[in-house]
């Protein structure tokens, strides 16, 4: 009996060795953590359970049979992330370079429904080489059905790609069909294709990092959310974020106790708008004063900077973000900010994350790029994502809102619950100065007269009051009591209950 | 009494003269540049009047626009604070042309003393020992050379006009009086409109102590003892302390005398100081004499009793003093560490922007002493880049100058300052410092004791260990926060455990935490036992702690995995992790930061003035390769090694921000 116990430890050890001493060795040497090692980062210690540790692949050509490496290249099963639930798999790239066999997909695949079962995020580690050529299409089918989960999952428990090596190929839909994507500086990459390809193929000469690395991705691809410095500080903020996530669908956003007053008030951001309308100031300012301690998690912070999402909590719960940054393109709308903004405020609808949204926006940025580009429906994007969502919606304007773009921002229109204004905000169709050319084109030689037509719009209709006295603004709100204004609004959305009219699904301008 | 009084000035000063005036009873009236529109000096005054464009030269400078306010108003007299028109005599002229009193000294006097060389001879005449040195004007480059080798390196060369270290150079050789005088005369000529520059002997091992000195109109003048200065960089005084660590009764009286002397020479009247240098023998030379109130003024106040602004208004409206020579006696230790916007790590560039946070240590009466700051900026202000860029002047007073140098520690530590680079981190380093605590400084201090810049201070051992007792302690209380989040699975919540190992400054402790209602006990792997107590709770960006029973107070930032701590002269990366994530930690490879050495790179928000080289040139080392203006100062940037310029990505004109790029080399 003592033998059949002790074989169990013998086996565990040896699948707990995965690709063996030499190979985590060269895996360190790459300033990679092994798939283990990360697991134990990401989890509350002691708190992983693993599933699958035996499992070995069926391939027998090119002399595959003769290779077994219990587990077959990924680390999967469950654990707590400060005590809730989570899902974990987590590719061993020392066992066969972490590539996808038809078993090694079996093992994602059981995770993946019981996340979508039990409600629990799925947390995806990826450090593979990509499909087992040995075993051809079967490798296919795999990544297929993990992409089928992904799909299925999808706005039923919150998904989580992390790329801690190479992803490359057909390996890279997964993620990209999940909720987030964090990459690892320097030692992930990802790509359709790699460089050796492009090269035959387009005789472009391209390095993998350039191609398809952190900074690639989190700054002109945007298929990134963030990147980090190593697997240390990419797992620490993994657990960070997930602090601030439902565990699926079915829940609301968690609630922790806070140390902050919710009535704070902030005398500084009444001296946050600049005296001059042209000149620019950081949102970011805001954010953090109206956040519960400051604390702000930013999602894609290098990619479309002029609009800012990430999320931060209001008495202890979680609410998603969405502010126009007038430091960047002076907060303008344009085609990258409109699709990284209308992805977020879908996400948080779909995990019922309440949205606090806050506007300085001077209209859509124009040009030829812009409209080549198809900034109609990219723009349309947001304005879709916005009138959709049902969750409770507090929006503040703090200073421009104009045109299009105060429609597509959150506004009352748009079922906003509550819309304030802070006095600086000039709700308008658009500047003063555009608008006097447009209506006094034949006053357009007389500097003078143009002058007065100017100051008259400015007085008419560069503030919050027009909107107001319509009803589009809920209430002018002093800058300096927006935290405790913005956390009262909130707290009356609790039971907020709207839905949509039933439908398969709806037809969102992709 | 005057019943109003209008402050031509701005900032903390402007503030300053505020208060004194509101507490006489007497209304103030402000004025205010467009930058200073919601300056804290327009919201505290009764009346506020708007004078202009932001520069100074359009606005706080032009007397006829002073003098509209006045009428405007109908002030009786004018306060000028320091800088500006303070020692201006067209404006005191001006004043007095329209009946109005100026709350300074006579307008000759001002004149006399205002010209470094006339006010030499005028000291020579009254029986002041002077510096040797060259009192005629210099035409050029050349000459400024020649006499510079008749009177014997180092010379100090000097805008005629100067003060406040503006168009002043010490140079060493011929090529550096060159360069020393070009840039001499253009910073005088830019801010005084005057670019007369004269030359002087530099006086090795020197401290910068003055007098300050007070007269009336009836004849009276006595001396409120001396302030040490000798705390400077770049000839800008950076911690006065009041009284002098390094002067005896005798040198004291004998300087005291001479003041008196010299402000009795000139018909002086209201507050004044003499400014000496003095060597390590206790000799003493007149440097000049600054016929306002000066900036470190408060350590006066605190160690006399005596309110030098209140005096200075009393004396403008004829009264006597009300206190005679012998009355006067030095009562404690006061020391004021000037805040300024600042930059330590980028070798004190000015730093421009928005004050995100701003909160100063309470004022008042300590356990063993007294906290006064005087400042002109609030949170949410904004530091310009129009003017002068110091935000506060912290002040301590206590019996002894080691508890008023304690107690300016404890102030420094609990003073938040956010959205700007400040110097704070190197205030608190030098009052660490144990030359600067010994007492054995000398003008040369901050170029001595900081010749590489200022990288921060490194902590101690015992220090370390303190911070890294708190901080586990802190984060344990995170930890233990984030295990109370709603939707855990019941009966398998996470476990806080009580081992961690802190890293921080390079070095990794191991500890065992145990935690009651009252606090946490950290014990250390080699048995070293902290008892840890704090209110602290997450988020909050000041953390006052005891540990051991002495306080530590540390500002407390967030930085991924970890916590960004500030401790007196040090920032730090501390991360608090279980052993195993410790020992996944040191797995990670170190990164270096991306290789800049190939640009010459903008090192703070400033005006691209002059660019001396062009695309293709060969520079050698240490050559000029352009030159920054901010905040009033020229900043001459120099090749930090030989090489080829590539590119030139900017022109003459351009308004630049932090790190954009000026130059490439090959």
């Amino acid at each position: 009996m003592k033998d059949i116990l002790a074989e169990l430890e013998t086996r565990r050890a040896e699948a707990r060795l995965g690709g063996g001493a030499r190979r985590i060795e060269a895996q360190h040497k790459k300033g990679k953590l092994t798939a283990r090692e990360r697991i134990e980062l990401l989890l509350d210690e002691g708190s992983f359970e693993e599933f699958d540790m035996f499992v070995r692949h069926r391939c027998t050509e090119f002399g595959m049979q003769a290779e077994q490496i219990a587990g077959d290249g990924v680390v999967t099963g469950w654990g707590t992330v400060n005590g809730r639930m989570v899902y974990v798999f987590s590719q061993d790239f020392t066992v066969f370079g972490g590539s996808l066999s038809e078993t090694h997909a079996q093992k994602i695949c059981k995770i993946m429904d019981m996340a979508m079962q039990n409600g629990a995020p799925v947390i995806g580690i990826n450090d593979s080489g990509g499909a087992r050529i040995q075993e051809g299409v079967a490798s296919l089918a795999g990544y297929a059905e993990v992409f089928q989960r992904n799909i299925m999952a999808s706005g039923v428990v919150p998904q989580i790609s992390l790329i801690m090596g190479p992803c490359a190929g057909g390996a890279v839909y997964s993620p990209a069909m999940t909720d987030f994507i964090f990459m690892v500086k320097d030692s992930s990459y990802m790509f359709v294709t790699g460089p050796d390809v492009v090269k035959t193929v387009t005789n472009e000469v391209v390095t993998a990092e350039e191609l398809g690395g952190a900074g690639t991705h989190t700054k002109k691809s945007s298929v990134a959310d963030g990147a980090y410095e190593n697997d240390v500080e990419a797992l620490a903020e993994t657990r960070r974020l997930i602090d601030f996530l439902p565990l699926s669908n079915r829940e609301k956003a968690p609630v922790r106790p806070f140390f902050d007053d919710v009535a704070r008030i902030e005398d500084s951001l009444d001296t946050l708008i600049p005296e001059n309308p042209n000149q620019p100031y950081d949102m970011k300012e805001l954010i953090v004063k109206v956040a519960d301690e400051g604390d702000f998690f930013e999602i894609q912070k290098d990619y479309a900077a002029n609009i800012i999402t990430g999320f931060i909590r209001i008495e202890g719960q979680t609410v998603g973000v969405v502010a126009n940054q007038p430091m960047v393109l002076a907060g303008c709308l344009d085609i990258d900010s409109s699709r990284k903004a209308a992805r977020f405020v879908r996400f948080c609808d779909a995990f019922e994350i309440p949205i606090l949204t806050l506007v300085d926006v001077p209209g859509f940025l124009p040009g030829t790029g812009q409209e080549y580009g198809g900034v109609i429906k990219h723009g349309a994007k947001l304005l879709f994502a916005y009138g959709e969502a049902t969750v409770p919606k507090v929006t503040v304007i703090t200073r421009k809102a104009y045109g299009g773009a105060y429609d597509v921002m959150a506004s009352k229109h748009l079922r906003g619950d509550f819309n304030y204004a802070w006095p600086t905000a000039e709700i308008a169709v658009m500047g003063a100065k555009g608008a006097v050319e447009i209506l006094y084109r034949s006053e357009l030689g007389d500097a003078e007269k143009i002058a007065a037509r100017t100051k008259d719009y400015e007085d008419r209709f560069a503030n919050p009051f027009v909107a107001a006295e319509k009803g589009f603004i809920d209430e002018v709100i002093q800058p300096r009591s927006t935290r405790r204004r913005v956390a009262r609004a909130f707290a009356s959305l609790r039971s907020k209950k709207l839905s949509n009219p039933w439908k398969k699904h709806d037809n969102i301008p992709l | 009494m005057f019943k109003k009084i209008l402050i031509a000035n701005r900032g903390e000063i402007a503030c300053r003269v505020i208060k004194t005036a509101r507490k006489m009873g007497i209304k103030t009236v402000a004025v205010y540049s467009d930058a200073d529109r919601h300056a804290l000096h327009v919201k505290m005054a009764d009346e506020a009047v708007h004078i202009g464009p932001p520069p100074a030269n359009q606005s706080y400078i032009v007397i006829d626009k002073i003098m509209d306010a006045i009428r405007q108003t109908g002030a009786e007299a004018v306060h000028p604070g320091y800088g500006f028109l303070s020692e201006n005599r067209a404006f005191a002229a001006a004043l007095e042309a329209e009946g109005v009193v100026f709350v300074g000294p006579p307008s000759p006097a001002i004149e006399a003393m205002g010209d470094k060389i006339t006010s030499k001879k005028l000291a020579q005449e009254a029986g002041v020992s002077t510096v040797p040195g060259y009192m005629g004007l210099i035409a050029d480059a050349d000459e400024a050379v020649r006499i510079s080798g008749q009177i014997g390196y180092p010379v100090m060369i000097k805008a005629s006009a100067g003060g406040g270290g503006k168009g002043m150079r010490i140079a060493w050789n011929e090529g550096e009086v060159k360069e020393g005088f070009e840039s001499s005369k253009n910073e005088a000529a830019a801010s005084f409109g005057d670019d007369r520059i004269f030359i002087e002997k530099f006086v090795t091992q020197p401290r910068h102590i003055e007098i300050q000195v007070l007269a009336d109109k009836h004849g009276n003048c006595v001396y409120l003892h001396e302030r040490e200065c000798s705390i400077q960089r770049r000839n800008q005084k950076v911690i006065e302390e009041a009284p002098s660590p390094f002067l005896d009764e005798a040198t004291r009286r004998a300087m005291g005398e001479q003041a008196c002397a010299l402000a009795k020479a000139v018909g002086y009247t209201s507050a004044g100081t003499v400014e000496f240098i003095v060597d390590g023998n206790r000799n003493f030379y007149f440097l000049e004499m600054n016929t306002r109130l000066q900036v470190e003024h408060p350590v006066t106040e605190l160690i006399t009793g005596v309110d030098l602004v209140e005096q200075m208004i009393r004396v403008a409206n004829g009264e006597p003093l009300p206190f005679r020579q012998e009355d006067l006696k030095i009562n404690g230790w006061a020391m004021e560490s000037r805040l300024y916007a600042e930059d330590p790590y980028r070798n004190f560039l000015p730093s421009t922007g928005r004050l995100t946070r701003y909160r100063p240590p309470v004022e008042g009466p300590t356990e063993h002493g007294i906290v006064r700051n005087d400042t002109g900026v609030f949170e949410g202000g904004e530091i310009s880049m129009f003017y002068d860029p110091m935000i506060a002047k912290l002040c301590t007073w206590a019996p002894t100058r080691g508890q008023a140098i304690e107690e300016m520690r404890l102030a420094l530590d609990t003073f938040e300052v956010e959205g700007i680079g400040h110097n704070l981190p190197f205030l608190s380093a030098v009052m660490d410092h144990p030359r600067f605590v010994s007492g054995a400084i000398t003008t040369a201090f901050i170029a001595e004791e900081y010749e590489g810049g200022f990288t921060g201070t490194t902590l101690d051992e015992e220090t370390l260990r303190r911070v890294a007792a708190a901080t586990a302690a802190m984060n344990r209380v995170a930890e233990i926060r984030r295990t109370r989040i709603s939707g855990t699975l019941g009966n398998h919540e996470r476990h806080v455990g009580d081992d961690w190992v802190v890293t921080l400054q390079g070095m990794e402790y191991p500890v065992t935490i145990s935690a009651d209602k009252a606090g946490s006990t950290v014990t250390f792997a080699d048995g070293g036992v902290y008892r840890v107590t704090s209110d602290w709770a997450p988020g909050q960006p000041l953390a006052r702690l005891e540990v051991e029973d002495a306080p530590l107070v540390l500002k407390v930032g967030k930085i991924p995995s970890g916590f960004r701590i500030r401790l007196r002269g040090a920032d730090l990366k501390v991360h608090v992790r279980t052993s195993r994530q410790a020992e996944l930690a040191r797995l990670m490879p170190e990164k270096m930061p991306p290789d800049t050495s190939k640009f010459l790179l903008c090192p703070m928000p400033g005006l691209i003035v002059k660019i001396n080289v062009a695309e293709g040139d060969e520079v050698q080392e240490g050559q000029a390769l352009c030159t920054v203006e901010a905040m009033k100062m020229e900043n001459i940037l120099k090749a930090e090694r030989k090489g080829v310029v590539k590119k030139i990505t900017c022109v003459p004109g351009a308004s630049l921000r932090v790190d954009d790029v000026i130059m490439e080399f090959e």
